[in-house]
C-alpha cells in the first residue's frame, strides 16, 4: 500500500480556499468536493489523505503526528506553540492581530489596562514587550462586547477588514503582528515522508511564483 | 512484543557498559540552588522543590547531567564516561503539568576530542535500534560563524536561532530585515533551513555555501566515520536541532523513531557548561527518552481483562487453590485470577469451578 500524507485542513472558508491550492498543485481529492458530512478523504493515487479539522485543533493534530501537515493560522501558532515546522506562508487568510478600543479611548497609564481576549499569551506577551502591567479577561467569543459593556478597556482579537469594529463603534489602537495561514509539518513526519513533503513544499512555492 | 520503556532503559544500559560507560545512581532529590544556578540549561522552567527537614531546598531532578557533570574529575588525556537510567520531573510540553518521565543517557566529560563524539555519535545511532530511524545532526559553530560578524543582540539571535529550529524561511528573512543583518547573511542562513538530507548530499552544498571552516570539517569527519555502516543510512544534516541553548557549542543531534512524534534521543556537546560551573575539560552526551516508547505500535487491548476465572466457595479445600496444582496449565495458556464471586465489570475468556478437587469449566 502506498505510503499516505495526513493533512489536516481547517474547517470553513479558509480550509476550502488552502484545498484548492493543493489541488492546483497536483493533490486533488475528488471525494472532499462531494456534498457530505464525512470528515476524512483519500486520494490513493496521489498518496494524501485530507480531513476537516477544528482550525484552533490543526496544530494538535500535527504536533501529535496524527497529521503529518496542515494549514494553521498564525494566530493560532502564536497562541499555543505548538512544537511542529512552519514550512510555508500560504499568503492567505490574511488578517492581523490587533488591539482595538471605543472610538476615542484614551489609556491611563497609571492604572492596570484591562484587556479582553481569546489570545491570551499573544495579548500577554505584546504587553509584556512594552512593560504595561494588564489584566487579561480571557473569553471565548464576541470579545468586541466587552469594552462596550465595561468589562475590559481594550480587547486583542484578529482584525479583517474592520467592518465588525466600525459597526461596534471600535477602532484599532496597536496592530500586534499581521497574520496569515502556514504550512505546517510534524517534526517527525518530515523525517520519515521527507520526499512527499518537500514535493508539496515544491509545488506550493512553484504555484506562489505563478500567482 | 514491544519492549516496556522499564526493559528498554535496563538493555541500553547493560549495552553502554559494555562500552565502558560506568553506571551512575543517583539520588531523587538535588539542591534546588543547583538549577537556579543553571536554569538556562533546563528544558523547563517549573521545578518541583521541597524543604528538607535540614532546612534546605531541595528539588525533585528536572535534569540528569547537570548532577553527572558536577562530581566530574578532571584527568589530562582522560575521559569520564557515566550511563544513567533515572525518572526527571518536567513540565509537560503538552499538558502543561509536571509529569515523571523515564530517561535513560550516558554523558562523557574531560578531554573530549573527535574519536570521543564520534563514539558519542555511534552509540546515540546504535541506541535507536532500529530499521526506521533518523539521527539529525548539525554543527552549532556553523551557525556562529555565520552570525559572529553581525554581532547580533540577544533579541535578533534568538529569533534567528527560533526561525531555523521551525524551519520558517520567511520569518528568518523578516527578522534578518528587521535586526539589520547583511542581505547575504540573511540568504545563507536560509540556505540552512532549506539543506536536509544525508551527509553526502548536504555537506558538499554546505562547503560550496560556506566555505571550508572547520565545524564543517569536524562534521565531515564525523559522519565519514559511518561510511559502509549500517547506521550510515540514519544521518541527516539537519540545522533545525541547533537551537539547542546556548550551553552547546559544537555538534548537536536529535533521534526520531518511524511512529513517534517527537524526537526520542537528544544530546550535544557542551563545554560551555562546564566553563559555567568552573569546571575543567569538555562534555558531550546524550538522552533517550524512554516514555516514548509507549507511542510505538500500540498493541490492541485484550479482548478480555484475564483468561481463565476460578470460583471456589466456603467448602474449597485451601490446599487445592495452590497453583502449582490447578492453575498450572490454565496460566501456560494465558493469566488466572481466583475468585469467590464473578466481579462486576471483570471480562473472562473461560469461567472455572473448583468442584470436588477438579477444576470444572462452566
Amino acid at each position: 500500500m502506498k505510503q499516505m500524507l495526513n493533512i489536516a485542513l481547517p474547517k470553513g472558508r479558509l480550509g476550502e480556499k488552502v484545498y484548492g491550492m493543493f489541488k492546483a498543485a497536483g493533490f486533488p481529492c475528488p471525494a472532499i468536493e462531494e456534498q457530505n458530512r464525512k470528515l476524512i478523504f483519500e486520494n490513493e493515487e496521489v498518496g494524501v489523505r485530507y480531513f476537516w479539522v477544528k482550525p484552533s485543533d490543526v496544530a494538535i493534530y500535527v504536533e501529535r503526528g496524527a497529521a503529518d501537515i496542515g494549514v494553521a493560522g498564525k494566530d493560532i501558532l502564536l497562541e499555543y506553540k505548538p512544537r511542529v515546522y512552519e514550512l510555508f506562508d500560504l499568503d492567505v487568510g490574511k488578517c492581523r492581530m490587533a488591539v482595538a478600543a471605543p472610538k476615542g479611548f484614551r489609556d491611563d497609564t497609571s492604572r492596570t489596562l484591562r484587556v479582553a481576549t481569546k489570545f491570551s499569551r499573544i495579548a500577554r506577551d505584546f504587553y509584556a514587550g512594552q512593560g504595561r502591567d494588564i489584566d487579561i479577561i480571557h473569553l471565548n467569543g464576541s470579545i468586541e462586547i466587552a469594552p462596550i459593556l465595561g468589562l475590559s478597556d481594550v480587547i486583542v482579537d484578529i482584525v479583517e477588514t474592520g467592518t465588525t469594529l466600525k459597526e461596534n463603534d471600535l477602532e484599532v489602537i496597536d496592530t500586534i503582528v499581521p497574520i496569515s495561514a502556514r504550512l505546517i509539518a510534524n517534526t517527525a513526519s518530515f523525517k520519515f515522508k521527507n520526499e512527499a513533503i518537500e514535493k508539496i513544499l515544491t509545488e506550493m512555492n512553484r504555484l506562489e511564483r505563478l500567482l | 512484543m514491544i519492549k516496556t520503556k522499564q526493559q528498554k532503559g535496563f538493555e541500553l544500559g547493560q549495552w553502554w557498559s559494555g562500552w565502558g560507560y560506568t553506571p551512575y545512581k543517583m539520588s531523587k532529590f538535588e539542591e534546588y540552588d543547583l538549577y537556579v544556578r543553571n536554569k538556562d540549561f533546563l528544558i523547563s522552567d517549573g521545578v518541583i522543590t521541597f524543604t528538607d527537614t535540614n532546612g534546605k531546598l531541595m528539588a525533585l531532578k528536572p535534569d540528569v547531567t547537570l548532577s553527572i557533570i558536577k562530581n566530574s574529575h578532571y584527568q589530562p588525556g582522560c575521559v569520564q564516561k557515566m550511563h544513567y537510567c533515572e525518572n526527571v520531573y518536567r513540565v509537560s510540553e503538552n499538558s502543561g503539568c509536571f509529569k515523571e518521565i523515564l530517561q535513560a543517557g550516558l554523558e562523557c566529560t574531560g578531554d573530549i576530542d573527535d574519536a570521543t563524539l564520534y563514539e558519542v555519535l555511534t552509540l546515540a545511532a546504535y541506541s535507536l535500534d532500529s530499521d526506521r530511524a533518523v539521527l539529525d545532526i548539525a554543527h552549532r559553530g556553523v551557525v556562529e560563524d555565520l552570525l559572529a560578524p553581525c554581532a547580533p543582540t540577544e533579541v535578533a539571535r534568538t529569533a534567528v536561532y527560533r526561525c531555523l529550529r521551525e524551519k520558517n524561511p520567511h520569518e528568518l528573512a523578516a527578522v534578518c530585515a528587521a535586526h539589520s543583518i547583511p542581505a547575504d547573511t540573511a540568504e545563507k542562513l536560509g540556505k540552512l533551513i532549506a539543506l536536509y538530507g544525508k551527509p553526502e548530499k548536504v555537506l558538499p552544498k554546505l562547503f560550496e555555501l560556506l566555505g571550508d571552516t572547520a565545524p564543517l570539517r569536524q562534521l565531515k569527519r564525523l559522519t565519514d566515520g559511518f561510511a559502509g555502516r549500517r547506521t550510515a543510512e540514519m544521518l541527516r544534516i539537519d540545522f533545525s536541532v541547533v537551537a539547542a541553548g546556548k550551553y552547546y557549542n559544537g555538534i548537536v543531534f536529535k533521534g526520531y523513531l518511524d511512529g513517534v512524534p517527537d524526537p526520542v534521543l537528544s544530546g550535544g556537546q557542551y563545554d560551555l557548561l562546564m566553563q559555567n560551573m568552573g569546571l575543567r575539560g569538555g562534555a558531550v552526551g546524550f538522552a533517550v527518552y524512554l516514555d516514548y516508547l509507549d507511542d510505538l505500535d500500540r498493541e490492541k487491548p485484550a479482548d478480555y481483562d484475564v483468561d481463565a476465572l476460578l470460583l471456589y466457595d466456603e467448602n474449597t479445600d485451601l490446599s487445592t487453590l495452590g497453583l502449582d496444582r490447578f492453575t498450572g496449565n490454565l496460566v501456560s495458556n494465558g493469566s488466572v485470577m481466583i475468585q469467590k464471586a464473578i466481579p462486576e465489570g471483570l471480562t473472562y475468556r473461560q469461567l472455572y469451578r473448583i468442584e470436588n478437587g477438579e477444576v470444572k469449566p462452566l
